[in-house]
Protein backbone atom coordinates (compact mmCIF):
# COMPACT_ATOMS: atom_id res chain seq x y z
CA UNK A 1 0.00 0.00 0.00
CA UNK A 2 2.89 2.69 1.16
CA UNK A 3 4.85 1.47 -1.73
CA UNK A 4 2.03 2.18 -3.84
CA UNK A 5 1.15 5.24 -2.72
CA UNK A 6 4.64 6.58 -2.75
CA UNK A 7 5.16 5.41 -6.51
CA UNK A 8 1.61 7.08 -7.30
CA UNK A 9 2.87 10.19 -5.73
CA UNK A 10 6.35 10.28 -7.18
CA UNK A 11 5.75 9.05 -10.57
CA UNK A 12 2.49 11.15 -11.17
CA UNK A 13 3.82 14.07 -10.07
CA UNK A 14 7.26 14.05 -11.92
CA UNK A 15 5.42 12.46 -15.06
CA UNK A 16 3.32 15.04 -16.10
CA UNK A 17 5.35 17.80 -15.05
CA UNK A 18 7.34 16.10 -17.55
CA UNK A 19 4.73 15.88 -19.68
CA UNK A 20 3.84 19.62 -19.35
CA UNK A 21 7.20 21.04 -19.69
CA UNK A 22 8.36 19.27 -23.12
CA UNK A 23 4.39 19.94 -24.81
CA UNK A 24 4.26 16.61 -25.91
CA UNK A 25 2.39 13.68 -25.21
CA UNK A 26 4.14 10.91 -23.06
CA UNK A 27 0.95 9.27 -23.14
CA UNK A 28 2.62 5.95 -25.05
CA UNK A 29 5.77 5.66 -22.99
CA UNK A 30 5.71 2.24 -20.92
CA UNK A 31 6.71 4.20 -17.79
CA UNK A 32 3.96 6.91 -17.88
CA UNK A 33 1.56 3.82 -18.89
CA UNK A 34 3.18 1.95 -15.44
CA UNK A 35 2.11 4.96 -13.34
CA UNK A 36 -1.10 5.34 -14.59
CA UNK A 37 -2.01 1.32 -14.03
CA UNK A 38 -0.89 1.80 -10.59
CA UNK A 39 -2.95 4.99 -10.00
CA UNK A 40 -6.06 2.98 -11.77
CA UNK A 41 -5.37 0.28 -8.75
CA UNK A 42 -5.58 2.50 -6.20
CA UNK A 43 -8.65 4.05 -7.86
CA UNK A 44 -10.10 0.31 -7.89
CA UNK A 45 -9.74 0.63 -3.98
CA UNK A 46 -11.07 3.73 -3.20
CA UNK A 47 -14.36 1.97 -5.39
CA UNK A 48 -14.49 -0.76 -3.50
CA UNK A 49 -14.70 1.40 -0.37
CA UNK A 50 -17.31 3.63 -1.76
CA UNK A 51 -18.84 0.73 -3.12
CA UNK A 52 -22.20 0.50 -1.20
CA UNK A 53 -23.87 -3.63 -0.14
CA UNK A 54 -27.52 -1.90 -0.20
CA UNK A 55 -27.49 0.89 -1.85
CA UNK A 56 -29.97 0.61 -5.34
CA UNK A 57 -29.00 1.91 -8.59
CA UNK A 58 -31.99 4.02 -9.46
CA UNK A 59 -34.66 2.64 -10.83
CA UNK A 60 -37.26 4.48 -13.71
CA UNK A 61 -40.74 3.84 -14.55
CA UNK A 62 -40.94 1.60 -17.25
CA UNK A 63 -42.31 3.68 -20.16
CA UNK A 64 -38.90 5.34 -19.88
CA UNK A 65 -36.86 2.11 -21.18
CA UNK A 66 -35.89 2.28 -24.95
CA UNK A 67 -37.16 -0.38 -26.92
CA UNK A 68 -34.65 -0.45 -29.47
CA UNK A 69 -31.73 -0.75 -27.08
CA UNK A 70 -28.26 0.39 -28.60
CA UNK A 71 -26.30 -2.30 -30.14
CA UNK A 72 -22.34 -1.94 -28.97
CA UNK A 73 -19.74 -4.37 -29.29
CA UNK A 74 -16.19 -4.22 -31.15
CA UNK A 75 -18.12 -6.40 -33.89
CA UNK A 76 -21.12 -5.81 -36.04
CA UNK A 77 -23.84 -7.34 -35.03
CA UNK A 78 -24.20 -9.70 -37.63
CA UNK A 79 -21.40 -11.68 -36.11
CA UNK A 80 -22.59 -12.15 -32.88
CA UNK A 81 -22.70 -15.71 -31.85
CA UNK A 82 -25.63 -17.31 -32.56
CA UNK A 83 -25.83 -20.00 -29.55
CA UNK A 84 -29.03 -22.49 -29.82
CA UNK A 85 -30.76 -23.54 -26.45
CA UNK A 86 -30.51 -27.47 -27.69
CA UNK A 87 -26.38 -27.23 -27.80
CA UNK A 88 -25.98 -24.50 -25.26
CA UNK A 89 -24.65 -25.66 -21.58
CA UNK A 90 -23.67 -22.92 -18.65
CA UNK A 91 -20.39 -24.51 -17.47
CA UNK A 92 -19.19 -23.81 -13.71
CA UNK A 93 -15.68 -23.63 -12.21
CA UNK A 94 -13.49 -22.71 -9.26
CA UNK A 95 -14.51 -22.77 -5.70
CA UNK A 96 -18.47 -23.59 -7.16
CA UNK A 97 -19.59 -27.16 -4.74
CA UNK A 98 -22.14 -28.17 -7.86
CA UNK A 99 -20.45 -27.58 -11.29
CA UNK A 100 -22.55 -29.73 -13.19
CA UNK A 101 -23.64 -27.75 -16.42
CA UNK A 102 -26.90 -25.74 -16.69
CA UNK A 103 -29.26 -25.96 -19.81
CA UNK A 104 -30.81 -22.67 -21.05
CA UNK A 105 -34.25 -24.50 -19.55
CA UNK A 106 -33.27 -25.07 -16.36
CA UNK A 107 -31.66 -21.39 -15.96
CA UNK A 108 -34.19 -19.57 -17.49
CA UNK A 109 -36.65 -21.43 -14.82
CA UNK A 110 -34.47 -19.69 -11.85
CA UNK A 111 -36.58 -17.11 -10.03
CA UNK A 112 -36.51 -14.15 -11.27
CA UNK A 113 -37.14 -9.88 -10.75
CA UNK A 114 -37.31 -7.18 -13.40
CA UNK A 115 -35.60 -4.00 -13.21
CA UNK A 116 -35.93 -0.75 -15.03
CA UNK A 117 -32.22 1.09 -15.02
CA UNK A 118 -29.37 2.63 -16.30
CA UNK A 119 -27.11 1.48 -18.32
CA UNK A 120 -23.84 4.02 -18.54
CA UNK A 121 -21.01 4.01 -21.00
CA UNK A 122 -17.25 3.96 -19.91
CA UNK A 123 -17.60 6.58 -23.49
CA UNK A 124 -20.43 9.01 -21.76
CA UNK A 125 -23.57 7.33 -23.45
CA UNK A 126 -26.28 6.28 -21.14
CA UNK A 127 -29.39 4.41 -22.09
CA UNK A 128 -32.76 3.56 -19.74
CA UNK A 129 -33.74 -0.19 -20.30
CA UNK A 130 -35.78 -3.15 -18.72
CA UNK A 131 -33.68 -6.21 -18.25
CA UNK A 132 -35.07 -9.50 -16.39
CA UNK A 133 -33.75 -12.38 -15.09
CA UNK A 134 -32.63 -14.33 -11.90
CA UNK A 135 -30.48 -12.48 -9.16
CA UNK A 136 -26.38 -13.79 -9.90
CA UNK A 137 -26.58 -14.18 -5.93
CA UNK A 138 -29.87 -16.79 -6.09
CA UNK A 139 -27.90 -18.87 -8.78
CA UNK A 140 -24.25 -18.35 -6.75
CA UNK A 141 -26.00 -19.55 -3.82
CA UNK A 142 -27.60 -22.73 -5.44
CA UNK A 143 -24.86 -24.14 -6.80
CA UNK A 144 -23.10 -23.67 -3.62
CA UNK A 145 -20.33 -21.28 -4.85
CA UNK A 146 -17.76 -19.63 -1.91
CA UNK A 147 -19.10 -17.05 -1.22
CA UNK A 148 -16.57 -15.65 0.91
CA UNK A 149 -14.55 -15.68 -2.14
CA UNK A 150 -13.33 -12.46 -3.74
CA UNK A 151 -14.58 -12.63 -7.47
CA UNK A 152 -16.11 -13.90 -9.91
CA UNK A 153 -15.33 -13.96 -13.15
CA UNK A 154 -17.16 -14.47 -16.66
CA UNK A 155 -16.22 -16.34 -20.07
CA UNK A 156 -18.36 -15.49 -23.24
CA UNK A 157 -18.57 -17.18 -26.63
CA UNK A 158 -17.77 -14.41 -28.34
CA UNK A 159 -13.86 -14.04 -26.95
CA UNK A 160 -15.38 -11.53 -24.02
CA UNK A 161 -14.34 -12.12 -20.44
CA UNK A 162 -14.70 -10.27 -17.52
CA UNK A 163 -15.28 -10.29 -13.76
CA UNK A 164 -16.08 -8.43 -10.66
CA UNK A 165 -15.44 -8.29 -7.27
CA UNK A 166 -17.77 -10.41 -5.03
CA UNK A 167 -19.67 -7.62 -3.01
CA UNK A 168 -20.96 -6.59 -6.39
CA UNK A 169 -21.66 -9.94 -7.73
CA UNK A 170 -24.19 -10.50 -4.36
CA UNK A 171 -25.94 -6.92 -4.76
CA UNK A 172 -29.51 -7.56 -5.27
CA UNK A 173 -29.60 -5.71 -8.72
CA UNK A 174 -27.21 -8.26 -10.34
CA UNK A 175 -29.20 -10.37 -12.28
CA UNK A 176 -28.34 -13.39 -14.92
CA UNK A 177 -30.64 -11.18 -17.41
CA UNK A 178 -33.34 -13.66 -19.80
CA UNK A 179 -35.01 -10.95 -21.25
CA UNK A 180 -34.66 -7.21 -22.44
CA UNK A 181 -38.43 -5.34 -23.06
CA UNK A 182 -39.97 -8.57 -22.06
CA UNK A 183 -38.73 -10.23 -24.93
CA UNK A 184 -35.99 -13.32 -24.62
CA UNK A 185 -32.80 -11.57 -24.66
CA UNK A 186 -32.29 -11.27 -28.43
CA UNK A 187 -29.42 -12.66 -30.14
CA UNK A 188 -27.16 -9.78 -30.59
CA UNK A 189 -27.95 -8.88 -27.16
CA UNK A 190 -26.22 -12.24 -25.43
CA UNK A 191 -28.61 -14.94 -26.03
CA UNK A 192 -29.11 -16.67 -24.21
CA UNK A 193 -27.91 -14.26 -20.90
CA UNK A 194 -26.09 -11.42 -20.09
CA UNK A 195 -24.84 -10.44 -16.68
CA UNK A 196 -26.57 -7.09 -16.22
CA UNK A 197 -25.11 -4.88 -13.50
CA UNK A 198 -26.33 -1.55 -12.84
CA UNK A 199 -23.92 -0.63 -10.31
CA UNK A 200 -21.07 -1.15 -13.18
CA UNK A 201 -20.36 0.85 -16.18
CA UNK A 202 -21.76 -1.40 -19.66
CA UNK A 203 -18.48 -3.15 -20.51
CA UNK A 204 -19.01 -5.26 -16.96
CA UNK A 205 -21.66 -6.59 -18.36
CA UNK A 206 -20.98 -9.48 -20.46
CA UNK A 207 -23.35 -11.08 -22.93
CA UNK A 208 -23.32 -14.82 -23.98
CA UNK A 209 -21.66 -15.98 -20.61
CA UNK A 210 -20.66 -20.00 -21.18
CA UNK A 211 -18.98 -20.02 -18.07
CA UNK A 212 -18.97 -18.48 -14.79
CA UNK A 213 -16.26 -19.47 -12.03
CA UNK A 214 -15.65 -17.86 -8.30
CA UNK A 215 -11.73 -17.18 -7.40
CA UNK A 216 -9.71 -15.63 -5.17
CA UNK A 217 -7.57 -14.63 -8.20
CA UNK A 218 -8.64 -11.25 -9.49
CA UNK A 219 -10.39 -12.31 -12.94
CA UNK A 220 -9.03 -10.28 -16.28
CA UNK A 221 -11.46 -7.66 -18.12
CA UNK A 222 -11.45 -7.43 -22.09
CA UNK A 223 -11.80 -4.09 -21.72
CA UNK A 224 -9.32 -4.11 -18.67
CA UNK A 225 -6.87 -5.68 -20.12
CA UNK A 226 -7.08 -2.72 -22.54
CA UNK A 227 -6.25 -0.33 -20.05
CA UNK A 228 -9.67 0.81 -18.64
CA UNK A 229 -10.01 1.01 -14.70
CA UNK A 230 -10.81 -2.63 -13.58
CA UNK A 231 -12.97 -2.25 -10.77
CA UNK A 232 -15.53 0.56 -12.85
CA UNK A 233 -18.12 0.72 -10.09
CA UNK A 234 -20.60 3.61 -10.98
CA UNK B 1 1.89 35.45 2.24
CA UNK B 2 0.19 37.65 -0.11
CA UNK B 3 1.42 41.60 0.16
CA UNK B 4 -1.30 43.73 -0.01
CA UNK B 5 -2.38 47.11 0.07
CA UNK B 6 -2.33 49.31 3.22
CA UNK B 7 -3.09 46.34 5.94
CA UNK B 8 -2.34 46.56 9.36
CA UNK B 9 0.78 44.32 10.44
CA UNK B 10 0.69 42.13 13.49
CA UNK B 11 2.49 44.71 15.66
CA UNK B 12 -0.63 47.43 14.21
CA UNK B 13 1.69 49.20 11.91
CA UNK B 14 0.98 49.95 8.31
CA UNK B 15 2.65 47.07 6.15
CA UNK B 16 5.43 49.25 4.34
CA UNK B 17 6.05 46.06 2.24
CA UNK B 18 2.74 47.06 0.70
CA UNK B 19 3.13 50.38 0.10
CA UNK B 20 6.02 49.50 -2.52
CA UNK B 21 3.96 47.61 -4.68
CA UNK B 22 5.17 44.33 -3.94
CA UNK B 23 3.45 40.96 -4.30
CA UNK B 24 4.63 38.36 -2.48
CA UNK B 25 3.34 34.64 -2.45
CA UNK B 26 3.89 31.76 0.32
CA UNK B 27 5.23 28.65 -0.63
CA UNK B 28 2.51 26.90 -0.29
CA UNK B 29 -0.11 28.86 -2.20
CA UNK B 30 2.55 28.97 -5.01
CA UNK B 31 3.19 25.09 -4.70
CA UNK B 32 -0.68 24.61 -5.06
CA UNK B 33 -0.99 26.73 -7.60
CA UNK B 34 1.05 25.29 -9.82
CA UNK B 35 -0.05 22.29 -9.30
CA UNK B 36 -3.35 23.42 -10.11
CA UNK B 37 -2.29 24.58 -13.05
CA UNK B 38 -0.98 21.32 -13.73
CA UNK B 39 -3.52 18.79 -13.02
CA UNK B 40 -6.19 21.21 -14.99
CA UNK B 41 -4.18 20.94 -17.76
CA UNK B 42 -4.15 17.66 -17.92
CA UNK B 43 -7.78 17.01 -16.79
CA UNK B 44 -8.98 19.56 -19.95
CA UNK B 45 -6.42 17.99 -22.20
CA UNK B 46 -7.95 14.12 -21.13
CA UNK B 47 -11.36 15.14 -20.87
CA UNK B 48 -11.49 16.30 -24.11
CA UNK B 49 -10.45 12.96 -25.47
CA UNK B 50 -12.83 11.18 -23.59
CA UNK B 51 -15.05 13.85 -24.87
CA UNK B 52 -14.34 12.77 -28.36
CA UNK B 53 -15.90 9.44 -27.77
CA UNK B 54 -19.14 10.31 -27.21
CA UNK B 55 -19.77 14.19 -27.98
CA UNK B 56 -22.37 16.10 -26.47
CA UNK B 57 -22.67 18.66 -28.65
CA UNK B 58 -21.80 18.53 -32.85
CA UNK B 59 -18.43 18.57 -32.92
CA UNK B 60 -15.10 16.68 -31.64
CA UNK B 61 -12.21 18.34 -30.29
CA UNK B 62 -9.21 17.65 -32.50
CA UNK B 63 -6.92 14.39 -31.48
CA UNK B 64 -3.86 17.09 -31.29
CA UNK B 65 -5.15 19.32 -28.57
CA UNK B 66 -6.36 16.19 -26.56
CA UNK B 67 -4.27 13.73 -24.10
CA UNK B 68 -4.54 10.02 -24.37
CA UNK B 69 -1.70 8.69 -26.75
CA UNK B 70 -1.01 8.49 -30.66
CA UNK B 71 -4.70 7.27 -31.63
CA UNK B 72 -3.26 4.78 -34.33
CA UNK B 73 -0.70 3.08 -31.89
CA UNK B 74 -3.59 2.72 -29.13
CA UNK B 75 -5.83 1.33 -32.26
CA UNK B 76 -3.51 -0.92 -32.69
CA UNK B 77 -2.09 -2.35 -29.44
CA UNK B 78 -5.82 -1.95 -27.87
CA UNK B 79 -8.23 -1.77 -30.58
CA UNK B 80 -9.51 1.53 -28.06
CA UNK B 81 -8.58 5.15 -29.61
CA UNK B 82 -6.67 6.09 -26.11
CA UNK B 83 -9.90 6.90 -24.48
CA UNK B 84 -8.41 4.32 -21.86
CA UNK B 85 -5.44 6.12 -21.08
CA UNK B 86 -7.30 9.56 -20.75
CA UNK B 87 -9.71 8.46 -18.75
CA UNK B 88 -6.92 6.81 -16.31
CA UNK B 89 -4.89 9.98 -16.95
CA UNK B 90 -8.62 11.79 -15.73
CA UNK B 91 -8.79 9.54 -12.90
CA UNK B 92 -5.02 10.59 -12.19
CA UNK B 93 -4.97 13.90 -12.24
CA UNK B 94 -8.25 14.36 -10.24
CA UNK B 95 -6.28 13.03 -7.52
CA UNK B 96 -3.67 15.92 -7.66
CA UNK B 97 -6.32 18.70 -8.12
CA UNK B 98 -8.83 17.64 -5.23
CA UNK B 99 -5.14 17.62 -3.15
CA UNK B 100 -4.05 21.09 -4.38
CA UNK B 101 -7.24 22.96 -4.21
CA UNK B 102 -7.80 21.74 -0.69
CA UNK B 103 -4.24 22.80 0.21
CA UNK B 104 -5.13 26.28 -1.40
CA UNK B 105 -8.65 26.93 -0.13
CA UNK B 106 -7.64 25.71 3.45
CA UNK B 107 -4.45 27.95 3.47
CA UNK B 108 -6.78 30.49 1.81
CA UNK B 109 -9.22 30.66 4.10
CA UNK B 110 -7.25 29.98 7.75
CA UNK B 111 -3.86 32.30 6.75
CA UNK B 112 -6.81 35.21 6.16
CA UNK B 113 -5.41 35.19 2.46
CA UNK B 114 -8.65 34.82 0.88
CA UNK B 115 -10.46 37.77 3.18
CA UNK B 116 -6.99 40.25 2.93
CA UNK B 117 -6.77 40.01 -0.72
CA UNK B 118 -10.09 38.87 -2.13
CA UNK B 119 -12.37 41.22 -0.27
CA UNK B 120 -14.14 43.50 -0.22
CA UNK B 121 -15.77 43.18 -3.87
CA UNK B 122 -19.55 44.04 -4.96
CA UNK B 123 -20.91 44.48 -7.89
CA UNK B 124 -20.13 48.47 -8.34
CA UNK B 125 -16.42 47.96 -8.03
CA UNK B 126 -16.66 45.04 -10.41
CA UNK B 127 -18.77 46.93 -12.72
CA UNK B 128 -15.92 50.49 -12.39
CA UNK B 129 -13.05 48.05 -12.74
CA UNK B 130 -14.62 46.35 -15.26
CA UNK B 131 -15.78 49.11 -17.49
CA UNK B 132 -11.77 50.48 -17.11
CA UNK B 133 -10.05 47.02 -17.68
CA UNK B 134 -12.38 46.92 -21.00
CA UNK B 135 -10.80 50.70 -21.79
CA UNK B 136 -7.40 49.50 -21.18
CA UNK B 137 -7.49 52.24 -18.46
CA UNK B 138 -7.36 49.86 -15.45
CA UNK B 139 -3.90 49.90 -13.64
CA UNK B 140 -2.35 47.10 -12.37
CA UNK B 141 -0.29 47.45 -8.96
CA UNK B 142 1.22 44.81 -7.94
CA UNK B 143 0.42 42.94 -4.16
CA UNK B 144 -3.28 44.68 -4.99
CA UNK B 145 -5.96 42.76 -6.73
CA UNK B 146 -8.87 45.24 -8.41
CA UNK B 147 -12.41 44.18 -8.10
CA UNK B 148 -12.46 41.83 -12.01
CA UNK B 149 -9.88 40.18 -10.32
CA UNK B 150 -11.27 39.20 -7.73
CA UNK B 151 -14.11 38.35 -8.74
CA UNK B 152 -12.41 36.14 -11.53
CA UNK B 153 -10.47 34.23 -8.61
CA UNK B 154 -13.64 33.41 -6.40
CA UNK B 155 -15.16 32.39 -9.68
CA UNK B 156 -12.62 29.85 -10.73
CA UNK B 157 -11.91 28.52 -7.07
CA UNK B 158 -16.32 28.39 -7.28
CA UNK B 159 -16.03 26.75 -10.41
CA UNK B 160 -13.78 23.93 -9.53
CA UNK B 161 -15.58 22.49 -6.77
CA UNK B 162 -18.57 22.69 -8.83
CA UNK B 163 -15.90 20.24 -11.37
CA UNK B 164 -15.48 18.06 -8.44
CA UNK B 165 -19.17 17.88 -7.39
CA UNK B 166 -20.45 17.51 -10.87
CA UNK B 167 -17.02 14.87 -11.70
CA UNK B 168 -18.36 12.80 -8.77
CA UNK B 169 -21.97 12.98 -10.56
CA UNK B 170 -20.33 11.14 -13.84
CA UNK B 171 -18.36 8.68 -11.80
CA UNK B 172 -20.60 7.71 -9.78
CA UNK B 173 -24.25 8.28 -10.53
CA UNK B 174 -25.72 5.18 -8.28
CA UNK B 175 -23.02 6.03 -5.11
CA UNK B 176 -23.80 9.25 -5.27
CA UNK B 177 -27.17 9.17 -6.80
CA UNK B 178 -28.91 12.41 -5.13
CA UNK B 179 -26.10 14.70 -6.43
CA UNK B 180 -26.68 14.18 -10.26
CA UNK B 181 -30.50 15.34 -9.34
CA UNK B 182 -28.85 18.82 -8.43
CA UNK B 183 -27.21 18.74 -11.55
CA UNK B 184 -30.29 18.11 -14.17
CA UNK B 185 -30.10 14.47 -14.04
CA UNK B 186 -26.80 12.65 -15.23
CA UNK B 187 -26.82 13.87 -18.87
CA UNK B 188 -27.17 17.34 -16.69
CA UNK B 189 -24.05 16.20 -14.93
CA UNK B 190 -22.38 16.00 -18.20
CA UNK B 191 -23.41 19.27 -19.22
CA UNK B 192 -22.36 21.14 -15.74
CA UNK B 193 -19.51 19.29 -16.23
CA UNK B 194 -18.49 20.34 -19.79
CA UNK B 195 -19.40 24.40 -19.31
CA UNK B 196 -17.45 24.37 -16.29
CA UNK B 197 -14.22 23.03 -18.73
CA UNK B 198 -15.74 25.50 -21.15
CA UNK B 199 -15.25 28.78 -18.22
CA UNK B 200 -12.24 27.49 -16.54
CA UNK B 201 -10.62 27.17 -20.28
CA UNK B 202 -11.67 31.19 -20.38
CA UNK B 203 -10.48 32.17 -17.42
CA UNK B 204 -7.16 30.63 -18.23
CA UNK B 205 -6.88 32.34 -21.45
CA UNK B 206 -7.40 36.16 -19.53
CA UNK B 207 -5.12 34.76 -16.59
CA UNK B 208 -2.08 33.98 -18.79
CA UNK B 209 -3.00 36.62 -21.62
CA UNK B 210 -2.81 39.40 -18.32
CA UNK B 211 0.15 37.48 -16.73
CA UNK B 212 2.25 37.91 -19.92
CA UNK B 213 1.10 41.63 -20.24
CA UNK B 214 2.10 42.53 -16.20
CA UNK B 215 5.30 39.34 -16.16
CA UNK B 216 6.81 40.28 -12.68
CA UNK B 217 3.13 38.40 -11.09
CA UNK B 218 4.50 35.26 -13.09
CA UNK B 219 7.97 36.15 -11.56
CA UNK B 220 6.63 36.62 -8.08
CA UNK B 221 3.91 33.16 -8.54
CA UNK B 222 7.27 31.41 -9.04
CA UNK B 223 9.87 33.47 -6.70
CA UNK B 224 7.26 34.23 -4.28
CA UNK B 225 8.64 37.82 -4.61
CA UNK B 226 8.25 40.59 -6.98
CA UNK B 227 8.60 44.46 -6.78
CA UNK B 228 7.97 47.15 -9.08
CA UNK B 229 10.45 50.31 -8.68
CA UNK B 230 8.23 53.36 -7.44
CA UNK B 231 9.61 56.25 -9.19
CA UNK B 232 6.78 58.37 -8.10
CA UNK B 233 8.15 57.91 -4.59
CA UNK B 234 11.76 58.69 -4.77
CA UNK B 235 12.06 59.79 -1.27
CA UNK B 236 10.44 56.84 0.41
CA UNK B 237 13.47 54.53 1.88
CA UNK B 238 13.03 50.90 2.56
CA UNK B 239 14.42 49.45 5.74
Amino acid sequence: MSVERRHLLRGGLSLSALTLLTGCDLSDSNVVQRVLADISRWNDRVQAALFSDNRLAPTFPAERAVKDFRYNAWYGADRAPDLKAADYRLTLSGLIADKHPWTVEQLYALPQQSQVTRHVCVEGWSMIGQWTGAPLRTFLERVGADTTAKYVGFECADGYYEGMDMPTALHPQTIMAFYLSDEILPRKYGYPFKIRVPTKLGFKNPKFVTTIYVTNIRPRGFWTDRGYNWFSGI
Amino acid sequence: MTGSRSKLDVSGNRNVRSEQNVQSHALVVRIAHWLMALSIVLLIASGWRIYDASPIFGFRFPVWTTLGGDVETALAVHNDPGVATAIAWHFAAMWLLLASYLSFVLWGLFSGHFWRDFLPVGPQSFLRDFIAAARFRLEHRLGEYNAVQRVFYWGVLALVALMLLSGIAIWKPVQTYPLEALLGGFQGARIVHFAGMALIAGFIVVHVTLVILVPRTFIAMVTGRAEEPAPHRPTETVP
